[in-house]
């Protein structure tokens, strides 16, 4: 008996066919093999709720990751704003972040969810990312609206800082009203402000002076122009004249009332000439180049330097020296004080340059003030003195007991202070 | 001035005491020489790279390349001289480690510093780098240490769009980006203020451990900012004398073939200072040579 | 009367929404108002700077005083400027909208306020910025003299930062052995110890005190004690 072979079985759409249906086999097994590969345990406890300390649009997103070992990350979806979905009404979640391998290294998990708006509510869902990059269900959490904190724990200690030189300085003014006795160190950079108008009115020279190059809203520059009041007092005093170039418009108006001000406290409002205090421009080096070539021809007899100033201090403290004027400077940016100091002939340090206004006035509720803010350097010094002691010994002991128990003591000191 | 009429006694010593009242237009001139000539005979000196160069160095090295930077052009015309080789040599660093580069500057002249930067360093050494993929020029906002506050809480409220009017929902580089805490590392190229201080007390400080923080600074500032390091400011180049040191560990990773000379600034500009310096020091021996021979001579005159 | 109360109680009031927002985040939006504020005046003052600032320089031209060919300048470069720069002559066209002049950008030199800022003004800040070079060494002439201790200690700290700020700092002091006793007089190490050490303690009790002063004073003026910034009228 013969074997044949079927007709159709040699035809060759025949054989494509089988080829095709071997191949959909292998396929199908392949997917199988897929779906069968075990999904990763779905997040738990999945919670969102406020941030703390903060002024709202924060929400917290936390979980729990049933097995870490088979989790390669996360998958953080949000649900769409009002506004998101007026724009597009399909648009129901919207990936925020996908978390690597550290997110869901512990079972606790937590991430910061922010842009959230404060006036409606949002949903959270998250999915764990397996090991082959498989995806578990997605777990939803409760609505949550973040809302902005009425006070912000971590900066309590400010606030207690803030409170001790606060009350330290209420407390000394009640007592200067009270008629305690109070007594301030000559500071001679300002004792020196009458010798230096006299010397232009000798000459017969102009006084200048150049109020910083910041607005009205730096300290600095309030209480230069404090100073300026006392100048241009004394000016007005000897018939001196006193020009205030400005580098900004707001101070050149505030410059204007001192000095308006300050000539009738002199009883001489007629000599008041509101020509010579001008805006010049706020470009810094613009100001600087028009008080440098000012100083140059005119020749002011005397130059006080009272305000915010940065690079040009030494430009126009070495302008004034080469002119021979007199120079009083003061200034809290430290990093221009050697400037100052090293081409001028008075310069107020910094907190010197803040007292001054109380020193001027002379009136004991201010000269109070100053004794506060010396109880204030005191416990700032105190702070430090502890602080050094603290991280002295346990730098020395650091494997006895007494080390290990002061370190634990400064490491709370550095967490509560946030240093 | 005064002694000048005065009878100065004859010799070396009226030579020393006359020079120690020298006019300040002949110390003018010398500063000019010794600034000019180094510069036209393109001196360079060896640099040792120093801790803080380093320390600034790893900073943007140990970050993922891919990673979110921001760099802020906190200076103007007036002190590019000084932190313009910085900038240069931070800018090629974060693109050559593959770091996707915002660009942002809180002073006014700042963001055509930045484009200029963008112009002759990125698109000069990494021409492949794609505008709103690789980098991105947020440019000036107003408002100073304001701006920083704001973008602690959403950049979107100080940056609505980018230098161009792109909106940044649109731009790929800033999908997902809400803060600046969404960047791995901010570095600030400051001169002042708004700068680097105002980096650290409004941003740092509002999200500590958020991101990375760097600075460069001119000199003059920089002692305002050490107390920062390395707490909160995990390195800074200081003047000059940073900018050379940093360029030198970044060109020696990070090669360039051609226009080497634009990440070579620094190292340039430490020719100039190395002989002005030494004029300095001249000077103040000269200085204190005049007065102690002004005083012996007023000793025996008396 | 009504001159220093309304002001005094503006004062007081953007002081405590001030120091009140920082630490209760509910009200920070408070904050944000008054700073808004401030600039909103701060734009419109500065009509008032420009004008006090023509008026002067049109009375100096007027009257032919001495450097009146410099306030003719002024008013020519102001003038150029506030039309070059509203007028954004020659800027380049907006991509989105071409045909809107004023949508173009300003930013390259092609347009005549990015000229402006390219060759006249960064060249002339930075002119005046590299001023201090000469000014530095004029300074350190004078001041840096050895008269008494004080003076001795601030030329020694000159002298070694002088050094350890170039090269010649390490060529001096690079034969000393980095494991030795005297390590620290190796130029890296003089150089941390100065700006670390010394500076950075006299920098940090600077600041104290700076910090120290800015409260009290801020203090004084918000409560109303010290009242010498507002209209004496």
């Amino acid at each position: 008996m013969q074997f044949r072979i079927p007709e159709f079985i040699r035809n060759r759409a025949f054989a494509s066919a089988c080829r095709l249906a071997v191949g959909a086999v292998i396929m199908l097994a392949a997917n199988l093999t897929a779906v069968a590969a075990p999904m990763p345990p779905a997040a738990e406890n999945v919670r969102l709720d406020d941030a703390p300390d903060d002024a709202g649009g924060v929400l917290i997103v936390s979980w729990k990751t049933p097995d870490p070992t088979a989790s390669a990350g996360i998958v953080i979806e949000r649900s769409a704003t009002a506004a998101e979905q007026e724009k597009d009404a399909n648009a129901l979640w919207i990936e925020v972040e996908r978390l690597g391998r550290d997110a869901v290294a512990g079972v606790d998990g937590s991430y910061s969810l922010k842009g959230v708006p404060n006036d409606e509510d949002t949903r959270v869902r998250v999915s764990i990312l397996g090991i082959d990059g498989e995806l578990s269900e997605f777990v939803e959490s409760a609505p949550a609206r973040p809302s902005a904190s009425l006070f912000s724990f971590k900066r309590l200690p400010l606030l207690i800082v803030v409170a001790v030189v606060s009350l330290s300085v209420l407390v000394w003014v009640a007592l200067a009203r009270s008629g305690a006795p109070l007594k301030i160190r000559r500071i001679a950079a300002l004792d020196a402000v009458d010798e230096a108008v006299g010397r232009a009115t000798e000459m017969g020279r102009a006084v200048l002076f150049v109020p910083g190059i910041q607005d009205m809203n730096d300290i600095q520059t309030i209480a230069g122009l404090t100073v300026l009041g006392r100048v241009a007092q004394t000016a007005a005093e000897y018939d001196a004249r006193l020009e205030v170039p400005t580098c900004r418009s707001i101070v050149m108006t505030a410059a204007r009332e001192q000095v308006q001000a300050a000539h009738h406290a002199a009883g001489r409002p007629e000599t008041y000439a509101e020509g010579n205090i001008n805006y010049i421009t706020d470009e810094q080096f613009g100001y600087v180049a028009y008080l440098s070539g000012h100083m140059m021809r005119e020749k002011p007899a005397a130059c006080f330097y009272m305000g915010a100033f940065y690079a040009e201090s030494l430009v126009l403290a070495e302008n004034g020296n080469s002119i021979g004027a007199i120079q009083i400077a003061g200034t809290a940016e430290p990093s221009q004080l050697p400037f100052f100091v090293a081409a001028c002939d008075y310069t107020l340090i910094g907190e010197e340059f803040f007292a001054a206004s109380a020193y001027l006035s002379g009136e004991r509720d201010q000269l109070g003030s100053i004794k506060g803010q010396d109880v204030g350097k005191a416990f700032a010094i105190v702070v430090i003195l502890i602080g050094t002691i603290l991280a002295t010994i346990a730098a020395v002991d650091a494997d006895g007991s007494v080390g290990v128990w002061t370190e634990s003591v400064v490491a709370s000191l550095r967490s509560f202070f946030g240093g | 001035m005064k002694q000048r009429n005065e009878q100065l006694p004859p010799g070396i010593r009226g030579f020393l005491i006359r020079m120690g009242q020298i006019d300040r237009r002949w110390i003018y001139l010398a500063v000019a020489v010794a600034i000019a000539a180094p510069m036209l005979a393109r001196l360079r000196f060896p640099e040792v790279p120093g801790r803080m160069a380093h320390a600034t160095f790893d900073a943007i090295e140990s970050i993922p390349p891919g990673s979110r930077v921001l760099i802020a052009y906190d200076f103007d015309p007036a002190s590019a001289a000084e932190l313009e080789p910085m900038a240069n040599a931070v800018l090629h660093h974060c693109a050559s480690k593959g770091h996707r580069i915002a660009l942002m500057a809180l002073w006014p002249l700042g963001k055509q510093l930045a484009d200029d930067a963008v112009r002759d360093i990125l698109l000069e050494y990494h021409p492949d780098k794609v505008e709103g993929v690789d980098y991105v020029q947020l440019g000036f906002k107003t408002g100073n240490e304001g701006v920083i506050k704001l973008m602690t809480t959403s950049i979107g409220e100080a940056y609505a769009a980018d230098a161009s009017g792109k909106p940044i929902t649109k731009i790929p580089l800033l999908e997902g980006v809400r803060t600046i805490g969404d960047f791995q590392l901010i570095a600030s190229i400051s001169a002042g203020t708004p700068g680097a201080q105002q980096w650290v007390q409004y941003g740092d400080s509002a999200m500590p451990d958020a991101f990375k923080f760097v600075a460069g600074t001119t000199g003059v500032q920089s002692s305002q900012l050490l107390p920062y390091y390395p707490k909160q400011m995990e390195g800074m180049l200081i003047a000059i004398k940073g900018a050379a040191e940093y360029e030198m560990l970044v060109t020696e990773k990070y090669p360039v073939t051609r226009s080497a000379d634009r990440l070579a600034l620094g190292r340039e500009r430490m020719g100039p200072q190395f002989v002005a310096h030494l004029l300095l020091i001249g000077l103040i021996v000269l200085g204190n040579v005049s007065m102690l021979a002004a005083r012996g001579w007023k000793g025996a005159a008396r | 009367m009504l001159q220093r109360t309304i002001p005094l109680l503006i004062l007081s009031a953007s002081g405590l929404v001030l120091i009140l927002s920082y630490f209760s985040p509910i009200t920070e939006t408070w904050s944000e108002q008054v700073v808004s504020w401030f600039n909103i005046l701060a734009g419109v003052a500065f009509v008032l700077g420009a004008g006090n600032l023509l008026a002067v320089n049109l009375e100096k031209i007027s009257s032919k005083r001495p450097g009146w060919a410099y306030a003719a300048i002024t008013l020519v470069s102001f003038g150029a400027m506030l039309v070059v720069g509203l007028s954004k002559w020659g800027s380049v066209p907006d991509a989105k909208y071409p045909n809107v002049h004023l949508a173009g950008s300003q930013d390259s030199t092609q347009a005549g306020y990015g000229w402006a800022y390219e060759y006249v003004l960064s060249p002339l800040t930075a002119t005046m910025f590299a001023l201090l070079a000469f000014y530095v060494a004029s300074a350190a002439f004078r001041a840096f003299r050895a008269k008494n201790l004080e003076a001795i200690l601030l030329l020694g700290t000159a002298f070694i930062i002088l050094l350890v700020q170039i090269a010649a700092g390490a060529f001096l002091t690079n034969w000393i052995p980095e494991d030795s006793f005297f390590a620290f007089l190796r130029a890296e190490s003089l150089k941390a110890i100065v700006t670390e050490v010394f500076q950075t303690a006299g920098m940090r009790a600077i600041l104290i005190g700076i910090a120290l002063g800015t409260a009290a004073t801020s203090l004084r003026l918000i409560l109303g004690i010290d009242r010498s910034a507002l209209s004496k009228g």
